[in-house]
């Protein structure tokens, strides 16, 4: 009877280990004070941390991933939440043409959306800027956006909007007061997922980053081919709290918010 | 002489707002959706038609790529494994992850911690996790030295770059899609069914295999179909832990890019956007699976 109840504990255990043991390790191994790579170190230091801090190699793309992701934000979350608010209005054929063009990167496998822009963004001379890559990873934020705006707007009683426009509010006003601060939990949501969708963002960035926009994932990537030193461990470390500490705001928001 | 003016300045904005409304049902939606529209398709979904197009019409109006891949035998060995891979993966993903599910829907106090270590590596990027498991499972790495240590080995065996190291990787970056659908569908289990079979003398194994397990095929399902149509795809995670010689579609398209050869790489990639969406037209039938989507997917 013990073990028929200390069995499956057991096992979801185990389970649980192998999916959070790898994060653990590589979070540890970043604060080994060893000069390879080896676990568990056998000293503890922040050797890999001055590596990274003091190479212009890795601060660089990381800059570029930071201002790509930071624009992504502003275009994504503009774009996404006019869309979503016109998208829940539409007739409902358009409604799902609308949505299926924008849900599609989502099914679409990532190597056919990279070449995809890879092919039409070399013809113009946009391979390797900055903006080819704010402008390609806005459409793989962009899903994120509307989902959740979306979702917000579910949640909103219709009763609300027209008792502000029966009351003399113009549409601005009623948008402004009533449905934006309503929504705001949902597009912030939006925002953080466009993030984190750009900053992580590696496979369309290995077709079209060139050697003019090389994003943080991408210096990872070129890196991992020759050595996997424990740097990466240290830019992975930090990579991992950013996205963590900015998912689990947006779970809590997502939480906290009634739709 | 002021209470008789008050109501015309009011119904002046009333008329106003009426005759506003009208056109904001008719046209301000469209106009709204249209920006975003309109990016979408020129950004990204015409250069994707484009690309595909090269597939029919390199040099001329012609099916002979897609005719020639029934003898390539490249593209069959590579088709074969990249099916192979997401098959030997979702399973992996079911068997690990339903244990999990009915764990976090079981658990009272320890479901928030549960749900921290599942949703922890959902957030963190696939690059990284590869990553991880590269640091795991190379020769000197973690699991060689414990499988030493423990003496089922007595040198380290090569487990990087193997398929073995590209199917635990994958599995352990799929596990959250297969987790999160079924534990909903679990959660949507009305107790006092499961009550009702213990009641009526259902021992735990036949109230399992008779009241849960049909209950929640639909997280079943959806669990299922997202974990295979995402491994169809995947690019990062064998590229970087998998063998040299166990090229999934995805890298051997990046690899004919690499080489220009615009049209075989066009062909392909058709072939693995039909073979996803066939999945996904076939399996939006099912109950539970459209939810199962709108979840996040990365």
């Amino acid at each position: 009877m013990i073990l028929a109840r200390a069995l499956p504990v057991f096992v979801v255990g185990l389970i649980l280990f192998f999916l959070a043991f790898p994060i653990v390790v590589v979070t540890v191994v970043s604060f080994s004070d060893a000069t390879y790579l080896t676990f568990p170190p056998p000293a503890f230091g922040l050797r890999w941390y001055e590596a990274y801090f003091s190479n212009p190699d890795w601060l660089k793309p990381t800059w570029v991933s930071l201002w790509v992701a930071a624009a992504v934000v502003v275009l994504a979350t503009f774009l996404g939440t006019l869309a979503a608010l016109g998208i829940a209005r539409l007739p409902k054929g358009l409604k799902i043409a609308a949505t299926g063009l924008i849900l599609s990167p989502l099914i679409v496998p990532g190597i056919v959306v990279a070449i995809g822009i890879y092919y039409a963004y070399s013809r113009y001379g946009l391979v390797g800027t900055p903006i080819a890559m704010v402008l390609a990873h806005t459409c793989l934020a962009v899903p994120f956006v509307v989902t959740s705006v979306t979702a917000s707007l579910s949640g909103i009683d219709p009763r609300l909007e027209q008792a502000a426009l029966s009351l003399g509010a113009t549409p601005g006003a009623t948008f402004w007061q009533v449905t934006l601060p309503l929504i705001r939990p949902g597009v912030l949501v939006g925002a953080l997922f466009a993030f984190i969708t750009s900053f992580d963002e590696l496979i369309v960035a290995l077709f079209i980053s060139g050697t003019g926009a090389v994003t943080l994932p991408r210096r990872m990537w070129d890196d991992l081919r020759f050595q996997i030193d424990p740097t990466i461990a240290a830019v992975s470390t930090l990579t991992i709290v950013l996205t963590v500490a900015l998912m689990g705001v947006a779970h809590l928001l997502r939480k906290r918010s009634p739709a | 002489m002021s209470e008789i003016v008050q109501p015309a300045p009011v119904s002046v904005p009333l008329g106003a707002a009426r005759a506003f409304s009208f056109n904001w049902r008719k046209a301000v939606p469209l106009l709204l959706a249209a920006p975003l529209l309109i990016y979408m398709l020129v950004l990204y979904a015409l250069p994707v038609v484009a690309m595909l197009l090269r597939s029919l019409n390199d040099p001329t109006w012609t099916l002979a790529h897609y005719a020639a891949l029934l003898e390539d035998v490249v593209f069959i060995k590579t088709f074969w494994i990249t099916f192979n891979t997401s098959i030997t993966v979702t399973i992996g993903c079911l068997i690990l992850g339903y244990p999990v599910a009915m764990g976090l829907v079981r658990a009272k106090s320890m479901a928030p911690f549960i749900l921290l270590i599942i949703l922890l590596p959902f957030w963190t990027s696939v690059l990284v996790r590869s990553y991880a498991w590269m640091v795991l499972l190379g020769r000197h790495g973690l699991v060689n030295e414990a499988l030493i240590a423990i003496g089922m080995i007595d040198r380290p065996i090569r487990i990087l770059n193997t398929p073995l190291a590209t199917q635990i990787a994958m599995i352990h970056i799929l596990l959250p899609y297969m987790i999160l659908p079924i534990a909903n569908a679990l959660r949507q289990i009305d107790p006092s069914l499961v009550r009702a079979a213990s009641g009526l003398g259902a021992t735990p194994f036949m109230t399992f295999r008779q009241v849960i397990l049909p209950l929640s095929m639909s997280g079943v399902a959806a669990g299922t179909l997202l974990v295979f149509v995402l491994a169809l795809g995947f690019y990062i995670t064998p590229a970087m832990v998998g063998g040299p010689r166990d090229i999934t579609l995805s890298m051997l398209i990046a690899q004919q890019v690499d080489h220009l050869n615009w049209a075989y790489a066009a062909t392909l990639s058709a072939v693995l956007l039909a073979t996803a969406l066939a999945i996904l037209a076939a399996a939006r039938k099912l109950p539970g699976v459209g939810n199962a989507f709108r979840m996040s997917v990365r």
